[in-house]
């Protein structure tokens, strides 16, 4: 076995100049990324970025490991092939809400139905970037840009709540705003075997900005949002004084200390549970909104079970090449 | 044997036409691969609806296979009918005209009702009528007959029913002096786990030979002597078969694995089901969301190392199109099968047409030049796959592969060859751990060293924006751009040194010279054959080379006055012509009907330019 070269965070970037506006957190994740590689225990020639088409998708150039800016929508699919051609590699896909929700929903929803083992980074800033400010499935009705001057008047939908009904055996979410906790989300995403489908919650500087501000800006961070972590209790709040009960079919936040709510009554996070009711309340919770692993389910992979048939079928092979494949059967000599 | 005389023939054409349902398509191909092994050279043409089980007894329902056996080289299945088997009124209504007077026309009568004379269109019986008096019609009630030799079979009427295509096919079988131990053997094999479906049969097409042979249908039966076709082991192989054997033989030449990204469309997926057969010769197939989930996988696929390839047909080549863009632009080797059929939009999904060419040659966004190349014969897709791949892995590009439903379909026999007789495939692979590799430098042939991840220190990184040349990295410069351009255009267009020289066939001394590409070779090659055997002089040039064209064309046009470009479109190849070669005048021959060129209106065509 070769010995593990010990990477720097600063060999994971490339000789190109990055090309995002100032302030954006494309920055922020890209950082947590590269801070993320060396921990991931691969060789840099064993790990693959492979990027749609937008501002996020511009990502593999920035990364010094093998890449590929593909077309709109198609990096899933693509994706898909790296792995099933080489099981051995880390293969991340990079894209943005409307790459894989609008033109790729098509691929986004048959990724994680194969449950391939590949992680996904969604950038949602619920806006068109690099076309310049178009509203997006995930824009929120109302919402007024380029092409929606009189407000947009289609209903958006949730990432995480697609990804459900595609049964993701993985689904967490992040705010962009958050590098150190981003860092460990990705090293503990790349060990997960099955799609792992990771939202990040980016705010656009120029087209959206502040669009999160409900719930990671100083006035909201310690009571609008909540970050989920297997086996404990969902508490939040400055003083952990909050947390999450189920109060018949609903989902509810409860101060601990009112009326006789005590820590033990708070619900405990399992990701690990199957039946999706739970994970689905706190995919779709708005206030807070909630952040880390919410479901983390280990599933036989898509590239697995292709590999299997392969090798099950290479074991039990009377025809092994094809000139024995030409001459078996109905053949029949010409003298 | 009968005990009448037998007649010997030198090639005969026999069309079984029944309702989908009716399994004509096995009976066709058990009488062609019977007269294969008895040593005939064949060609067969299967002729089906797009509908899975249309209305029994519809018009819209009737399922054909058409097989030319020979004694000498058979190109096509055939233009005029010698045997039609009709399994119903429906069936005879839609396939007497191909049955010139005074051939054999075998029917079922009892399927001659009432309900069926009328779903038919015909107002009347037609056998109570003279419209089949110049015919020699044999009318057997098939049905009854099934039934009363199936009767102690213990099966149930719809299994007793299901084989009364086996008795018209021993009816064929006595008329040509074929053995029937062939077909016992397919049907043992095919019925392996329903062995009382298997025995109904057999007894069922035992029963059709004898009673031609007792009632004596006709004064004579026939037989076709066995044809001189080269030494060697042969197989009778379809088109759409041969293609996907041809992949694997260049992925194990290549010693890569084989990667196929597909969508079902037809006439293009059993290329999909064939090869998701071959798992053990290292083949992953992937049935992908939609057709550009399954060109995306596989351009994923060749990035990692696979020899990639993806299957599909007219419409779903139009949804692909960005992709092949991006393999080309990425140059990353990739094979884009379209198995053409009729268009446009949905077309005719199970008939023929070349109608592609103009989308594969230039739907792409942008100057996107790309290796075309096109099958000629059912058994030569195996080595046009084989070079298709060949020339992308060799040449770091995509290359498109036309086929067509006629020649996808349609079988013939095959001589085999060893892997070890395939020309080798060299894969200009950059080697791990090069000091400064450049992802876009350039050998001789402009062609690019091909990383793939896992190989150490070659990280770089691919992609649809333009690029600096050599580097790789993103680059909007004005100069670059066209350089980067032409380099890509100058690549493809360098192959034609590269590539064989074009040949002729006929008489080269001709002041005509026909031109065809793709599934129209048999019918081209035997009009002009048998226009030249008459004494006028044809020459005639067939393209497999699309893009780029062989470097030698210029100069064989040059030599003809009159050029002739036949193909199944309004005029597409003639159009590339024009362009390409603006000092010759071609004249053009079209048909999009879905079916191929018969012999005869070519020969008719060829005749009326030769007096002009």
């Amino acid at each position: 076995m070769e010995e593990l070269v010990k990477y720097k965070s600063k060999d994971f970037e490339s000789d190109q100049e990055v090309r995002w506006c100032p302030g954006c957190d494309d920055y922020v994740i890209l950082r947590a990324m590269q801070r993320a590689l060396p921990d991931m225990g691969k060789k840099k020639e064993d790990i693959v970025f492979i990027s749609g088409i937008g501002c996020s998708s511009r990502f593999p150039y920035y990364v010094e490991t093998y890449g590929m800016h593909s077309i709109h929508g198609r990096a899933p699919a693509i994706a898909t092939g790296v792995k099933l051609a080489n099981p051995d590699l880390s293969v991340w896909v990079i894209t943005g809400d409307g790459d894989s929700l609008a033109i790729g929903g098509n691929h986004f929803i048959h990724l994680i139905r194969r449950n391939v083992n590949l992680n996904l980074i969604l950038f949602n800033n619920e806006i068109y970037g690099l076309t310049k400010g178009q509203f997006s499935p995930t824009s929120a009705m109302g919402l007024k840009t380029k092409s929606s001057p009189f407000g947009s008047v289609q209903k958006p939908f949730s990432a995480g709540e697609l990804a459900m009904g595609a049964n993701t055996r993985y689904f967490a979410r992040i705010a962009g705003n958050n590098p150190k906790a981003m860092t460990k989300l990705f090293v503990e995403a790349e060990k997960f075997e099955g799609t792992s489908i990771i939202e990040v919650l980016q705010n656009c500087v120029i087209f959206n900005d502040g669009v999160f501000d409900k719930f990671l800006d100083k006035e909201h961070r310690n009571t609008a949002q909540i970050t989920v972590e297997h086996g404990k209790p969902m508490l939040f709040g400055k003083e952990n004084e909050y947390g999450l009960v189920l109060n018949g079919l609903k989902l509810e936040v409860a101060t601990i200390g009112e009326n006789g709510i005590t820590e033990v009554d708070i619900l405990v996070h399992d990701a690990k549970e199957e039946d999706k009711t739970l994970h689905q309340m706190l995919i779709s919770l708005q206030n807070p909104i909630v952040f880390g692993v919410i479901r983390a389910i280990e599933d036989v992979t898509f590239d697995q079970s292709i590999h299997h048939q392969i090798a099950e079928a290479k074991e039990n092979a009377s025809v092994k090449n094809i000139d024995d494949l030409l001459f078996s059967g109905e053949t029949y000599e010409v003298e | 044997m009968s005990t009448k005389g037998t007649k010997i023939l030198d090639s005969v054409v026999v069309r079984f036409v029944g309702d989908s349902g009716d399994g004509m398509q096995l009976t066709g191909s058990e009488f062609a691969n019977t007269s294969a092994l008895f040593g005939n050279d064949v060609s067969t043409f299967p002729n089906f609806p797009a509908e899975i089980r249309a209305p029994q007894g519809s018009v819209y329902g009737v399922s054909g296979f058409q097989v030319q056996i020979g004694n000498n080289e058979v190109n096509t299945a055939g233009d005029a009918v010698d045997v039609l088997v009709a399994m119903n009124p429906a069936a005879l209504k839609t396939n007497l005209e191909s049955l010139p007077k005074g051939k054999i026309l075998i029917i079922d009568t009892d399927s001659f009702n009432k309900k069926n004379i009328l779903k038919a269109g015909y107002e009347h019986n037609p056998l109570e009528s003279d419209m089949l008096e110049d015919y020699r019609l044999v009318e057997a009630p098939i049905t009854a007959l099934t039934k009363e030799n199936l009767k102690d079979s213990g099966l149930g009427n719809k299994d007793v029913l299901r084989s009364k295509n086996m008795f018209a096919l021993g009816i064929v079988f006595w008329l040509f002096n074929r053995s029937m131990e062939h077909t016992f053997q397919f049907l043992k094999e095919k019925f392996k786990n329903k062995p009382e479906i298997a025995d109904a049969n057999i007894l069922n097409l035992k029963a059709g030979f004898h009673y031609g042979e007792t009632i004596e249908l006709l004064p004579e039966s026939y037989t076709v002597s066995p044809a001189k076709l080269a030494k060697g082991t042969y197989r009778i192989i379809t088109g759409n078969k041969a293609l996907s054997w041809g992949f694997i033989a260049a992925a194990n030449k290549a010693k890569l694995p084989l990667f196929l990204g597909s969508y079902p469309i037809t006439p293009a997926s059993d290329i999909l089901h064939e090869l998701s057969k071959h798992k053990a010769l290292d083949v992953t197939t992937f049935q992908a969301e939609d057709e550009i989930a399954g060109v995306g996988a596989a351009i994923g696929a060749s990035f990692a190392g696979n020899l990639a390839i993806t299957t599909t047909s007219g419409p779903g080549m139009a949804l692909k199109a960005e992709a092949v863009g991006l393999a080309m632009m990425t140059e990353l080797p990739l094979v884009i099968v379209n198995i053409q059929r009729g268009g446009p939009s949905t077309g005719l999904p199970t008939k023929t047409e070349q109608s592609d060419l103009l989308q594969v040659m230039y739907g792409r966004n942008g100057e996107s030049p790309v290796i075309v190349l096109a099958a000629s014969t059912s058994a030569n897709c195996y080595d046009w796959a084989y070079e298709a791949a060949k020339l992308s892995l060799e040449n770091m590009t995509p290359v498109i592969l036309l086929s067509d439903g006629y020649i996808a379909n349609g079988s013939a026999p095959w001589r085999l060859r060893k892997l070890a007789e395939m020309a080798e495939i060299n894969i200009p692979f950059a080697k791990a751990g090069k000091e400064n590799y450049l992802p876009y430098e350039r050998d001789e042939n402009l062609v690019r060293e091909w990383a793939i991840p896992g190989m150490k220190g070659l990280e770089h990184r691919l992609g649809g924006l333009e690029k600096a040349e050599n580097t790789g990295a993103v680059s909007y410069h004005p100069e670059n751009h066209q350089r980067m351009v032409e380099i890509r255009a100058e690549k493809i267009s360098k192959l034609a040194q590269r590539i064989p020289d074009l040949t002729l066939e006929g008489a080269e001394d001709a002041e005509l010279l026909v031109i065809g590409w793709g599934g129209t070779y048999g019918s081209l090659h035997t009009a002009v054959k048998r226009t030249n055997a008459q004494g006028k002089k044809i020459a005639y040039a067939h393209f497999n080379y699309i893009n780029p064209m062989p470097k030698n064309t210029a100069e064989i046009l040059s030599k003809y006055p009159k050029i002739l470009v036949a193909e199944l479109n309004l005029g597409q190849m003639v159009k590339i012509f024009r362009d390409r070669f603006p000092e010759n005048k071609f004249l053009q021959y079209n048909k999009v009907q879905g079916m191929p060129f018969t012999v005869e209106e070519l020969m008719c065509t060829f005749e009326d330019l030769l007096k002009q």
